[in-house]
């Protein structure tokens, strides 16, 4: 089925019982690590999220309490700001899907034959990984600046009027997102496609399936376990980045995101409940999401 | 599409001139061949014969470097495959996994947009007795399950030429019969055109009207399975179909009935109409079942041929035959097949024999004596393992 990604088959089949302690002390590790670095800070953050002021108290100073309202303001202020995150986080998996789908079939299928080009395909889609994130993304800040070449020849063919920008827009975060999570789409991808039986191909065309109808209902319903991981690799770092929207990268204080706003709200303003709030909202937003694609994707006859 | 109906009959198939050459080898070497409508005609040849390349030259899987494919009289040579009135049914099945049965076996028919494929899909999986698993998937089904659906999905579409990629490698004896005897019956009911290609020369002479023997990209030799069997007209074929003791000589007397060869120094007989050449050195030879086997030295007759005395050095029993080997000083091993009418071999390992066999029964070859082996002794033990390590690898190289 397409999900071995991500669910266990259905009719695993169970192991005789035995009572082992060793299992579970081999577990303990992993156990007391989620416990101490995921479920704690969970629960931290969940207790922060309904806090209130303390009344004559330093600013950034809160006391335990069960304050709805944090929720409500969060939303409020801050609404517009997680629509645009999903908005942004969608197109830029939908890009980053059709950028890689090719890469990732020339790679995994017609490469085949010539391993050498296939691992120097790979080692470029995961070259940029060798230079940090932060310094790519200011590096496109300069390509696509005022002064530089793109927006120049943009504004030379009159694509963009004269005193228009790239930078600080919605084209040049979405960009940005798509360039940064392209190899994240890439490798899943190419995972599934590089294990593409052909001869399915041959017998989709000797069936009277064209090359496109081919692609259609063979190729891609075979490769759904990769699109599926690769979509969330995407999606989901994508919906809570704040560095592509920030302004000191590709955004302005018209693209911001929700992360920018959660940013905000820790670091700068000191409002740690809205802060709280806003990154429950936005996981408990990206849980359903995702949830609701899971299932629909998994359960889809892939016909 | 391409074809919006079902064929009417089978399409006849002529390949003229056809080569293929793949980066540092040749495939298929300027292949002539044509299959008439309706016919059962199967491809045999020992792996890289050349023969699935044939098939998928056919099927447009693969492009001719020279020459031309017609099926029923229209050149499709540089057509698309899915252009083409044509069906296979894949060597490793290739049923969609992320499809039902049911599914798998109406994709034809759904990409030709012809009416009900729904209906049409049932009715093949009926004919191979398949409809209760419609709904299953592939990998929920046997290999033999699934190589009756594979086979379904490609006769739903009634296709004017089928060709069968050895279809029925995978199974096991008694299915691969029961598979056999289906195949013949729908070919002959449904009235199409077969291609089938196979390394098995029983499976190619049990289902097949018309054999042609494939070695190294040329066809050795074509004809009823009778015939090529009786009158082989090669070295190889004599040995890649069933067994031959095979002798060379020079021609020393020619008659107009028969022509006589001298081997080790006795003359042997062999009728001038089942002969090739009729002078000078030639390759001569015999089946091992015409051949009978005698304790003491026969009577000269005429019309038989003896040699001997030999030496029995193997004997193994196979149920309805015993095979013997034996070393004739001059000529070398020999081997003969004794119906088992008695309990039991009838000579020992090291009895002095003599063997002895109807002129009539002879059959001379077209080889250059010079490059024809003595005897192949593909009965020997070594040359069983190889075979089998062939087949396994075949069956690895699917997997």
């Amino acid at each position: 089925m397409a999900f071995t990604a991500f669910a266990s088959q259905a009719t695993v089949e169970q192991a005789p019982r035995k009572r082992s302690w060793i299992a579970l002390v081999l577990l303990l590790p992993g156990i007391a690590y989620l416990v101490l670095f995921f479920l704690a800070p969970l629960i931290s953050l969940i207790i922060t999220s309904f806090q209130q002021p303390v009344l004559d108290g330093d600013i950034g100073e809160y006391t335990a309490g069960f304050q709805w309202q944090n929720y409500t303001d969060a939303l409020g202020e801050y609404w517009p700001l997680v629509l645009r995150s999903f908005g942004f986080a969608l197109i830029a998996t939908v890009l980053a899907l059709a950028v890689s789908y090719p890469i990732a079939y020339f790679i995994g299928v017609k490469a085949r034959r010539f391993p050498l080009l296939q691992s120097l395909m790979l080692t470029l889609v995961i070259a940029p990984f060798f230079i940090s994130f932060l310094l790519r993304t200011l590096a496109w800040k300069q390509i696509m600046s005022d002064e530089g070449p793109i927006v120049q020849f943009l504004k030379t063919i009159a694509i963009l009027p004269s005193d228009g920008h790239l930078t600080g827009t919605a084209f040049s975060v979405i960009f940005g997102l798509t360039y940064n999570f392209i190899p994240f789409m890439t490798l899943p991808l190419y995972a599934t496609l590089e294990r593409l039986d052909t001869r399915y191909l041959e017998a989709g065309a000797d069936l009277y399936a064209s090359p496109f109808t081919v692609f259609r209902k063979v190729t891609v319903p075979l490769s759904m376990p990769g699109i599926i991981s690769g979509t969330l690799l995407t999606f989901i770092p994508a919906a809570g980045d704040y560095i592509n929207a920030s302004r000191d990268f590709l955004g302005s204080s018209s693209t911001a995101m929700v992360g920018n706003a959660i940013e905000a709200n820790f670091l700068v303003l000191q409002n740690y409940p809205i802060a709280a709030a806003l990154s429950i909202v936005l996981m408990a937003v990206i849980l359903i999401i995702v949830g609701l694609y899971v299932r629909r994707a998994g359960t889809e006859d892939l016909v | 599409m391409a074809i919006a109906s079902f064929a009417e009959s089978g399409a006849d198939l002529q390949l003229t001139g056809i080569t293929k050459r793949f980066p540092g080898f040749t495939a298929i070497e300027e292949l002539d061949l044509t299959i008439p409508a309706g016919s059962f005609f199967a491809l045999l040849g020992p792996s890289g014969c050349g023969k699935t390349t044939t098939l998928r030259l056919v099927a447009g899987l693969e492009e001719p470097t020279a020459g031309q494919i017609l099926i029923g009289g229209k050149d499709v040579t540089s057509t698309k495959p899915f252009q083409r009135p044509v069906n296979t049914v894949f060597q490793s099945y290739a049923l969609f996994p992320h499809m039902t049965i049911l599914e798998n076996v109406a994709f034809g028919l759904r990409r030709r947009k012809l009416g009900d494929p729904v209906g049409k899909a049932h009715e093949a999986l009926k004919l191979v007795e398949l409809d209760h698993l419609a709904s299953r998937r592939p990998a929920q089904l046997s290999g033999g399950q699934q190589q009756r659906v594979a086979l379904a999905r490609a006769i739903v579409n009634r296709p004017a030429l089928l060709l069968l990629d050895e279809p029925l490698g995978a199974l096991d004896l008694k299915l691969r019969r029961q598979m056999q005897l289906e195949l013949k019956t729908i070919q002959t009911e449904v009235g199409l055109t077969f291609l089938h290609v196979t390394h098995d020369q029983e499976e190619a002479m049990t289902m097949a009207d018309t054999v042609a023997v494939m070695n190294k990209g040329k066809i050795e030799q074509m004809g009823a399975p009778e015939e090529l069997y009786e009158l082989p007209r090669t070295a190889f074929v004599a040995n890649f179909l069933g067994q031959s003791n095979l002798f060379t000589g020079e021609v020393v007397a020619s008659g107009p009935d028969h022509i006589a060869v001298d081997v080790a120094g006795v003359p042997i007989v062999v009728p001038r109409t089942r002969a090739q050449r009729h002078a000078g050195e030639i390759a001569i030879g015999v089946r091992p079942e015409k051949v009978s086997l005698l304790t003491s030295a026969p009577l000269p007759e005429s019309g038989r041929n003896v040699l001997g005395p030999g030496r029995v050095t193997d004997v193994s029993f196979s149920g309805v035959s015993t095979q013997y080997l034996v070393d004739v000083p001059g000529v070398g091993e020999l081997v003969v097949f004794a119906q088992n009418m008695v309990f039991g071999p009838v000579v020992q390992v090291g009895a002095s024999v003599w063997i002895s066999w109807n002129a009539d029964h002879g059959f001379g070859l077209d080889d250059d004596p010079g490059v024809v082996p003595r005897f192949v002794p593909d009965a020997s033990t070594e040359s069983i393992a190889i075979q089998r390590r062939i087949a396994l690898e075949e069956e690895l190289e699917q997997a």
